[in-house]
């Protein structure tokens, strides 16, 4: 068995207009910079994009939302230190939000890779963003019913990735990407170096191969932090 | 009388002081972004406190120097931070597990509104622009105790305690104490208990700015803080 891709254009090809793409990465870090500057490159259209943020400046999945491939966005948090690209599409109505708070994305990220189509949260009753969705009462407190979330691909950033496809990362880079490598029906990891199976101590494996379809090599990614401080523009 | 209330309130930091008085030895907290984030400073010494960031660290400490930043190193307010000895990481599902499932003792956050049935306003005026919630909503459900810091007042002297929020909820009934400009407040039984106020405010002077009834439930201790 081999996952490794040698180029980023092979990896996000099977990306097609209409896709739902999970994207990992809290701010910037953990953001796969190079897969989405390649899937930019490709430019599949009308993409529904599930991240915790909506970008800030003008790389990476912010360039994504403004070279148009964007038409709705799934997250808990759509602010940045520049967040002038998602705010302005947004205000003008260009762009759809579906905003959730932050640990039941994760969850029902979680769920969806789990099997589990729906969960009972503590987190929302009672405010404007359960409105719509079920409610019960256990043991003498509310919780409000969510769902599942999947999708068709997932672009991750880890550390290291041999060829089963087994990962591990780097400090809170982890963040999202294990729970979308799950939940995604074919995941694609890039990694700062491929190593060969027996590379990673099975103790150390953080996302087993299982949930991930193919790895490509990036090995000295972008951070995000410091493309926008040098004021990067993709493309 | 506002006036009066700007040259005795506590500024943000005698107000971070205070609450960081009342965090245990060997707590677990998580500190919201902004101004609940300067407690960590007053910590008091000989105390082991474990920070917790919703995106997946426990056992931060302070912020690098500049240039020593790793951005893959940072916290929910997306700021560079370092690792103490013991930290750990993991993914978002986790960490929400620690915070829904009661494993934090402690969750601090800022409001716009906090109501005397515990509920809290602190996401959206709901005036317009672009929602952002973040991880408020799930942070104030889980950590044994939920505490709000926060001027008494709104800019314009208004009541930020209320008999009920008029602004988008946060969480219903889940606020637990409150650290304001001018008092130290708890939440008990659907009304605000008063445990300790400025000695240069009288009752009645505090209950002028206060949009709810305040209970006296013991003894009204003096809120005293050293000059920051």
């Amino acid at each position: 068995m081999d996952k490794t891709l040698s180029s980023l254009s092979q990896a996000v090809a099977p990306i097609g207009d209409g896709a739902t793409v999970m994207i990992g990465g809290f701010g910037g870090s953990g953001s796969p910079i190079e897969l989405i500057h390649a899937l930019i490159d490709a430019g599949p259209k009308n993409l529904t994009v599930i991240n915790n943020n909506a970008g800030n400046g003008h790389v990476g999945l912010a360039a994504m939302i403004e070279q148009g491939l964007v038409a709705k966005l799934i997250c808990s948090f759509p602010r940045s230190a520049d967040p002038k690209v998602f705010t302005d599409l947004y205000l003008a109505g260009k762009i759809e939000l579906e905003l959730v708070p932050q640990g039941t994305l994760a969850e029902r990220i979680r769920a969806g890779g789990a099997g589990i189509p729906a969960f009972y949260t503590p987190a929302g009753y009672g405010t404007d963003l359960a409105e719509g969705k079920p409610v019960a009462e256990f043991d003498g407190r509310f919780y409000v019913q969510e769902r599942w979330l999947k999708a068709d691909f997932a672009l991750i950033k880890a550390q290291a990735g041999d060829p089963l496809g087994n990962l591990t990362y780097r400090m809170a880079a982890r963040n999202f990407s294990p729970l979308m490598a799950m939940a995604a029906t074919h995941t694609v990891a890039q990694v700062s170096r491929i190593v060969p199976a027996g590379g990673i101590d099975p103790e150390h494996v953080v996302t087993p191969g299982i949930f991930v379809d193919r790895v490509v090599a990036v090995a000295q990614p972008a951070q995000e932090e410091m493309l926008n401080r040098e004021g990067a523009v993709y493309p | 009388m506002s006036g009066t209330l700007d040259t005795i309130k506590l500024t943000n930091a005698q107000i971070a002081w205070r609450a960081a008085q009342d965090i245990e030895d060997g707590a677990y907290v998580n500190l919201g972004i902004g101004f609940p984030e300067m407690i960590a400073a007053f910590q008091p010494e000989g105390r082991d406190v474990i920070y917790h960031t919703e995106n997946g660290v426990l056992g931060f400490g302070e912020a690098p120097a500049a240039g020593e930043e790793d951005w893959d190193l940072i916290n929910a307010g997306k700021k560079a931070i370092t690792l103490k000895p013991g930290a750990a990481f993991f993914h978002h599902a986790d960490s929400f597990a620690m915070v829904r499932g009661g494993h934090l003792d402690l969750a601090v956050l800022g409001a716009f509104q906090v109501a005397e049935n515990g509920d809290l306003a602190n996401w959206s005026t709901g005036k317009g622009g672009v929602p952002a919630v973040g991880g408020a909503m799930d942070l104030v459900h889980g950590a044994r105790r939920v505490a709000v810091v926060t001027d008494h007042v709104t800019k314009t002297g208004e009541p930020k305690l209320l008999k009920r929020c008029t602004m988008p909820l946060t969480g219903v009934g889940c606020v637990t104490r409150v650290y304001t400009s001018l008092a130290v407040i708890d939440i008990d039984g659907g009304h605000f208990v008063l445990r300790e106020k400025l000695p240069a405010l009288s009752l009645d002077e505090l209950q002028a700015v206060t949009g709810a009834d305040l209970k006296i439930d013991g003894s009204v201790h003096d809120l005293t803080v050293p000059a920051l």
